[in-house]
């Protein structure tokens, strides 16, 4: 047992968040400080005719009007292919045409009204097939004229496609040949959005110095800057992000696009403080969204029901923009076989642009999508051989000894056990009554499993540090660049300390904002890897704070630092803990009666990069892409109504390898709230186009989410399996709460109502249609 | 942020907000009666509607009321839906107005803007629509009574600067049995896919419905009272008759499925007349 | 009658004090509280009713700010988060683990604050009617439940 990991521990700031004092961007009121506001794009692609801005600029309290015409930047993580204000032609409904910057919110949005755009409609790309047919339109003519800020990627002149990661692994041929039963199936996922509670906003000021003051609500305020300084060539050093508290991210606010623009405005404004925030209807289809996917997938297995060969295409919709989607799909190509061990693999993932609203990061990272279409071929082929969902994925399981997709070898402490999450799982949705049981009143219950594999994509050099220093009294102040985003990372992070020094954590200060002067770098608070990073720092810096308290204590008290333990704040001999000295006598620094002193201030260091991670092999995938995976087995149990062919969620289950769980309560509110979104992809969320690409549902009126009542009992354990190189042996977990829940809701619904869903969210409509062949 | 200037008046007698809209009409301005105002400054805020002042109706006694008098319960048009819900005056309106967008907005919406809103839906209006109720409306500073279905065809018809003041409804009608129906695409706070609103009388069924077309609209009374058909018979009957009117729309549901859930609920309807007095569901 | 033509100066009572504001009679309640007010703590999720993020107390029912005029609010008493003091559902929202990033919380709270005043024997059914005006993005529901409940079990 810890000194205090596995506990509970209320998140530090709590009662700040109970009280409405806690600040998120937007709660920054200041007066004289100028607003912007976006004329965004009505059509989904169309040439700019012109733009008359005449009425708009004499309009009251009107700065500045800026177009596409006035910034000659190209921006993009990893490709630039973005224009900040669209250019010549918008890409995607909702795409930022024209900023106008106003004294006061009410004054830019009235200005915006009076702006006139002419448009001329382009044919529309209105899907990945349609983005990938022979002679389609092109929606980046030039694709292969922009600039690369990754090596990595690579984009496919003359198409519409911006990434292509390949995985070949084993011997096709000899796959196909073993093979006794051949599954084949194509799944479509739409695009989404990540709907945090706060919508995106950030601020510029240009200081007369030069320095560029960036505040905003990003989960990664380090790639702000970067992007800044790549796109503007501002002087990295002169770019300051500042973060408070972030209304929910979901990976949505991990991309960079306000801050650019509050930049330009700023820019164009004499450098006067611009706020921009997003509407709702802005927020869900201006800034970026969740990917849409279209798979096909073939797998060839022996009828013991052992998988041989897996053919794959997954082809992400990433969008007008490539933004992160190229990673994505390096992502899904990197686990496409799920927690599954497959010898003959053929992979191909594509970023494919199309005229829907820009794609990035989301929970999951492309995995809740690629877990959808593998989870689903599981069951038809259990289904197929007659073996029993939980057993068929017993015999595929990934194992200690095997080599994923991209060719790293398997073990316990980069795996954890997959096979005991499936063995825990069968007991918490208590399987052993029966996956489809018919119950009175034309009512089915049913039960779908669905499971996953996750690593992540970092960069191979990511890093993250910690800084610790103390204050008089012995306590200490904890600094990260990981923002609080919701899951309470900060308080990890003491606990982890708390826990290293053996303190009590409420002497722990943690500081909630992110400063990117004053902060060490973290590379972006996202992909699960948050305490893994920052625990790695906290233990690296925890054990420079050791270090110099033994040395320093080791002098004062007349010994070795050999012969010195740390507890309590106290500093004391192993062999007779009455001789000590406190924190608080030592920290900054020692006096002794006759006023000399010695010791000085003492601080801690701590730092963490990712090591042993490779580029992937342009030809075959292998290589190492993230540092370790983290397993999980789930379940959704409905009820099904066999005339209304509506249903009801009843149980949803998780069983995740964790290593070790450091603060229970927290990880399982993280996987709920990862659970019930998993269940609004698979029930509701989706973005609805028209046949011209406009998106339907821009509000939350149409946009439909979980509600309060509407969610399923949680039923939630874990097997600990711990991973060596992780803070305490815990295994990153955050994301994995939605990943196979989807999936799960699909399998229980294919078996409930006897039809095949290949496609999400699935409503009530879609069954019947599928049960009365009612054609689309 | 509504991104235009409007003025605001809160009359306190009707005679005082007739005379305004008057007045504002006359200085070239364009009123608006103001209830809740949800949908107004919903609307106001997207840009779709354009107004220069609004005449806050909720101080006017008369819009407030909720009583009964002479066998008849009289509902001012300013009550809230959530006030409606709340008093258990009318257990079949009651019903249907707490499903109506959220309990927090109930508390906000009121009858009146709810009927006389442009969003299509209109739930209010349902077991009005079937219970002969009756409207006091203000035309030219004088009070009117009138059915309801006289200016009411699933969209409100009042000409400029009259209101709606009041609904009555005979009392015989608020405890008769009731069914309530409202079927989403999936989630519970959405708009309907249907929501039908149903009493049984000594004559019959009366039913009415809204989702299905741009307005809400009554069932043929006579196939829904074909005592010697089957009820399965009757129901799709129903769905035959009116399927001319029924929509279909990308965001909620198809017209077919919409058809299918229709006769579901007509089912589901002759099945709770049926078994139980008072059947919401 | 109130009437309001053009910016002016009103009285409105907040969290028990009356305050004085200078307003366009367009401006929503939400707006006036946060950028007149400074009560940051209501928070705008979609200016359009559906989050509940901005809901606060007026004349003790919850009622989302969003969606209400701030001269509307004349003579009537407005409650916002920073006037709930140590009330039991802000403990029993910390002790339950009712939020993550604490965005929607005050709408929550709100919500929560009003049922227990006003159905202090409020059973599931009316939760349920109550809390689905609110969303909530980052928990899936079940931490607010056990929130709410310990609150009307008078368990905090």
């Amino acid at each position: 047992m810890g000194y205090i990991i596995g506990q509970n521990i209320i998140r530090k700031e709590a009662f700040n968040k109970v009280t409405g004092t806690a600040k998120y961007t937007d709660d920054f009121i200041a007066t004289g400080i100028y607003h912007a506001d976006l004329l965004v794009s009505p059509y989904a692609h169309a040439k700019i005719i012109s733009i008359d801005i005449s009425a708009a600029a004499s309009a009251k309290g009107v700065k500045k009007i800026i177009t596409g015409n006035d910034i000659n930047v190209l921006c993009g993580p990893l490709i630039d292919d973005k224009p900040p204000l669209a250019k010549e032609k918008v890409r995607y409904h909702g795409e930022p045409v024209v900023m106008v910057v106003a004294d006061c919110e009410q004054n830019a949005k009235a200005a915006v009204a009076k702006i006139k755009v002419n448009f001329q409609p382009l044919p529309v790309v209105n899907s990945v097939s349609d983005a990938l047919k022979e002679n389609a339109v092109l929606i980046h003519e030039n694709l292969q004229q922009y600039k690369k800020n990754v090596s990595d990627v690579y984009p496919e002149t003359g198409s519409n496609v911006c990434g292509h990661v390949k995985i070949r692994k084993g011997d096709l041929q000899k796959g196909w040949q073993e093979s006794e039963l051949t599954i084949e199936s194509n799944f479509t996922l739409p695009q989404s959005d990540h709907a945090a509670m706060e919508t995106r906003a950030a601020q510029c000021q240009i200081m007369p110095n030069g320095r560029v003051i960036v505040c905003s609500s990003t989960q990664a305020p380090f790639s702000v800057k970067e992007q800044i300084n790549k796109t503007f060539q501002v002087p990295i050093e002169d770019i300051d992000v500042n973060v408070l508290f972030v209304g929910g991210g979901f990976g949505g606010k991990a991309a960079v696009q306000l801050e650019i623009l509050a930049y330009i405005a700023a820019k164009a404004v004499d450098g006067h403080t611009v706020k921009i925030a997003s509407s709702r209807e802005k927020d869900m289809i201006t800034t970026p969204c969740k990917i849409g996917l279209e798979a096909k997938i073939k797998i060839g297995a022996k009828k013991n029901g052992k998988i041989i060969v897996a053919e794959m295409h997954y082809n992400v919709d990433c969008g007008g923009y490539a933004d992160i989607a190229p990673r994505i799909a390096k992502a899904i190509a990197v686990d496409c076989a799920g927690p599954y061990n497959i010898e003959n693999i053929s992979c191909d993932a594509l970023s494919v642009y199309t005229n829907h609203p820009v794609a990035t990061s989301f929970r999951g990272f492309g995995h809740t999508s690629l877990s959808f279409c593998i989870e689903r071929m599981m069951d038809k082929l259990g289904a197929a051989l007659n073996i029993d969902p939980i057993e068929i994925r017993m015999i595929n399981a990934l194992t200690e000894g095997c080599y994923s997709p991209t060719q790293v070898k398997v073990t316990l402490s980069n795996t954890g056990n997959f096979g005991e999450c499936l063995n825990k799982l069968k007991t918490l949705i208590n399987w052993h009554e029966g996956q489809r049981i018919v119950e009175s009143n034309h009512l089915i219950r049913a039960k779908g499993v669905g499971c996953f594999v996750k690593t992540s994509d970092s960069p191979t050099n990511a890093i993250s540090g910690v800084l610790l220093t103390f204050n008089s009294d012995g306590s200490i102040n904890l600094n990260c660049g990981a923002v609080e985003i919701g899951p309470g990372m900060k308080t990890t992070a003491a606990q982890i300390l708390a826990e290293k020094l053996k303190m009590d954590i409420g002497r722990i200060q943690v500081k909630m904002e992110v400063d990117t002067q004053t902060s060490p770098v973290h590379w972006k608070t996202v992909a699960s890897m948050t305490t893994y990073m920052v625990g790695r720092a906290v233990i690296s810096a925890a054990e420079d704070l050791i270090r110099q308290l033994l040395n320093g204590a080791a002098t004062i008290l007349r010994c070795t630092p050999e012969d010195l333990e740390i507890a309590e704040e106290k500093i004391f001999l192993k062999t007779d803990q009455k001789i000590y000295l406190t924190f608080k006598d030592i920290v900054h620094g020692f006096q002794y009666q006759n006023g000399n002193s010695i010791v000085g201030q003492i601080m801690g260091r701590g730092n963490f990069i990712m090591n042993q991670l490779s580029y992937l092999d342009k030809e075959t995938g292998e290589g190492k892409a993230g540092p370790y995976w983290t397993p999980g087995a789930q379940a959704v149990e409905i009820e099904y109504d066999t005339i209304q062919h509506t249903y009801r969620i009843l149980k949803a289950a998780t069983v995740v390898d964790a290593g070790k769980v450091l603060n229970p309560k927290t990880v399982k509110g993280i996987l709920m709230g990862g659970m019930c979104m998993g269940l609004g992809l698979g029930t509701s969320e989706s973005f609805i186009y028209d046949a011209e690409g406009i998106v339907q549902n821009t509000s939350f009126r149409t946009y439909k989410m979980m509600r309060y009542g509407e969610t399923p009992d949680y039923l939630i354990d874990y097997v600990e399996t711990p991973q060596l190189d992780a803070p305490y042996g815990s295994r990153g977990l955050a994301e994995h709460g939605i990943i196979g829940i989807p999936a799960a809701l699909a399998n229980a619904i294919s078996l409930a109502a006897g039809i095949d869903v290949t496609k999400l969210p699935i409503t009530p409509e879609q069954i019947w249609q599928q049960k009365e062949g009612v054609r689309q | 942020m509504i991104a235009f200037d409007f003025a605001y008046f809160r009359p306190e007698t009707l005679k005082e907000a007739n005379e305004t809209y008057k007045q504002l009409i006359i200085a070239g301005k364009l009123p608006l009666y103001y209830g809740g105002g949800t949908e107004i400054i919903s609307m106001a805020r997207a840009g779709s509607i354009r107004f220069d002042a609004v005449i806050d109706i909720k101080s006017i006694p008369e819009c407030n009321t909720l009583c009964v008098e002479n066998n008849q319960l009289i509902i001012g048009s300013a009550v809230t839906l959530t006030k409606i819900a709340e008093s258990g005056c009318f257990p079949l309106l009651g019903k249907t107005v707490s499903r109506i967008a959220d309990h927090t907005i109930q508390d906000k919406i009121t009858i009146g803007g709810n009927i006389a809103g442009s969003i299509i839906y209109r739930e209010a209006a349902l077991p009005l629509m079937i219970t002969n109720s009756k409207v006091k409306i203000i035309k030219k500073n004088k009070l009117h009574e009138l059915p309801l279905l006289e200016i009411f065809d699933g969209n409100l018809h009042l000409q400029n600067g009259e209101l709606i003041v009041q609904f009555l409804i005979d009392t015989n009608y608020l405890n008769l049995s009731y069914c309530h129906v409202k079927k989403t695409k999936l989630d519970k706070i959405d708009y309907p896919l249907i929501t039908l609103a149903a009493i049984k009388t000594d004559n019959g069924i009366n039913a009415a419905v809204s989702g299905l077309a741009d307005k809400p609209f009554l069932l043929p009374v006579k196939i829904l009272n074909e005592q010697d058909v089957p009820e399965a018979v009757r129901a799709d009957k129903t769905v035959g008759a009116i399927q001319n009117n029924i929509i279909g729309d990308l965001i909620i549901a198809g017209k077919e499925y919409r058809m299918f859930v229709l006769k579901n609920v007509l089912v589901q309807m002759f099945e709770n007349f049926k078994e139980a007095q008072y059947a919401g569901i | 009658m109130l009437a309001f033509k053009d910016k002016s100066i009103i009285s409105l009572n907040i969290n028990g004090d009356n305050v004085t504001v200078m307003v366009n009679p367009s401006y929503t309640l939400l707006h006036v509280l946060r950028e007149n007010l400074g009560l940051t703590g209501t928070k705008p999720g979609c200016e359009n009713g559906d989050c509940g993020s901005c809901t606060v107390l007026v004349d003790g029912w919850p009622i989302k700010s969003c969606l209400m005029l701030a001269v509307e609010a004349i003579g009537h008493q407005v409650i916002t988060v920073e006037g709930l003091k140590n009330a039991p559902i802000q403990r029993s929202f910390v002790e339950n683990w009712g939020f993550q990033c604490g965005y929607c919380t005050s709408g929550f709270l709100m919500v929560c604050h009003a049922l227990k005043n006003i159905h202090p024997d409020a059973d599931d059914f009316i939760i349920e009617q109550w809390l689905q005006s609110n969303l909530c993005r980052c928990t899936g529901y079940g931490e607010i439940k056990d929130a709410v409940k310990a609150v009307l079990e008078n368990k905090i």
